[in-house]
């Protein structure tokens, strides 16, 4: 009872980069989401979900692949939350697993809808693109800094968008 | 085993092992499955200027970073050691709509007619890189996610917001890869 809510604390206090409670992060510890990164990359390739002919054939409804592969992780996803939930499986630092509630705004209408445009030029959502370059498809660096771009320009033009 | 590897992994095992990414990161680290982010952690560490977007604390971020720099090594890992050597097999009304457009080449992933080095310079890269890469950097964030944070960690936390730009995503794509990609393909041939 305790521990939960010293993490609720924690949690409010998210800002903080002294947590008391568990030492600062270490750049090694940082490399263990490296390595998911890697087998996240390799599946990625594997399945061919980088290929800019997969999503124009998913996106002309002539193939199930990429929806097997979108549905599927939806599904394993949302079976291990509802573990986790139910269990109350702690993380390995013995914190509360914590979900943030994603709020409606009209972005997800709008930037929904550029973004989709964009998925289907491309070939690729952000994860994809640095599978992409790391593939070799060194065009795909233009691609990566002119989305960060057009994230800047959102950041900049913010305030004056309907959300 | 490793014919098994190189050919194109079935659909059920790549979106498992995605699907179990979700609660891989939340147990390490009670992290939050989300890639279009990086993006705004590049601006806020190169190029914050005075926005407020961009005035967080990144540094609590980091794992994210390193997560998206594992992307990209797995890619050049599975590209380079584990790659299948025959070409890639696309559904062939997709493969007859784009012959019509002038792709034919399947030799890789991505078709080297389109992201080729040669194109960079030219009308062809512009529109397929530079328009189409921000069109995803600004509507991912406009968003408040992408395939990651939406579709994947949204819709799998039971957040209709998530399903709403879900929707849109797709929307969007369907008219952009039947009606705008084949217009420009056209133009440009």
């Amino acid at each position: 009872m305790e521990t939960s809510k010293s993490n609720k604390v924690r949690h409010q206090d998210a800002m903080c980069t002294n947590d008391s409670a568990k030492p600062e992060a270490s750049i090694f510890s940082y490399f263990i989401y490296m390595l998911i990164g890697v087998v996240f990359g390799v599946v990625f390739v594997k399945a061919e979900i980088i290929s800019w002919f997969r999503i124009q054939e998913m996106f002309r409804l002539h193939s199930f692949h990429m929806y097997g592969v979108i549905g599927t992780a939806v599904l394993v996803a949302m079976i291990s939350i509802f573990i986790i939930k139910k269990f109350s499986i702690k993380t390995l630092q013995n914190e509360t697993v914590y979900l943030e509630t994603k709020t409606f705004s009209k972005g997800q209408l709008y930037g929904g809808l550029i973004f989709g445009i964009g998925w289907a030029i491309t070939g690729a959502c952000p994860g994809p693109l640095f599978a992409q370059i790391g593939s070799g498809f060194l065009p795909v660096i233009i691609t990566l800094l002119s989305a960060i771009g057009g994230t800047w320009l959102y950041g900049y033009v913010r305030e004056k968008l309907p959300h | 085993m490793i014919q098994l590897i190189q050919q194109p992994w079935h659909w059920a095992i790549a979106g498992t092992l995605i699907g179990l990414t979700v609660p891989t990161l939340l147990l390490v680290g009670n992290k939050k499955f989300g890639i279009s982010s990086t993006l705004r952690h590049i601006c806020a560490i190169c190029i914050p200027g005075n926005i407020s977007f961009f005035q967080y604390n990144w540094k609590k971020e980091t794992w994210n970073l390193f997560f998206v720099a594992g992307i990209a090594i797995g890619g050049f890992i599975a590209t380079n050691f584990l790659s299948n050597p025959s070409t890639i097999v696309i559904a062939a009304p997709t493969q007859d709509s784009l012959k019509a457009l002038g792709i034919t080449n399947y030799q890789s992933l991505m078709p080297i007619q389109i992201f080729s080095m040669e194109n960079i310079f030219t009308l062809k890269g512009l529109i397929f890189f530079v328009l189409g890469g921000f069109m995803v950097g600004f509507g991912t964030r406009y968003a408040g996610g992408c395939t990651s944070g939406h579709a994947i960690m949204g819709l799998s936390s039971l957040q209709w917001p998530s399903l709403i730009a879900t929707c849109c995503f797709m929307i969007g794509g369907f008219l952009s890869a039947n009606f705008l990609v084949p217009v420009i393909l056209k133009l440009l041939q």
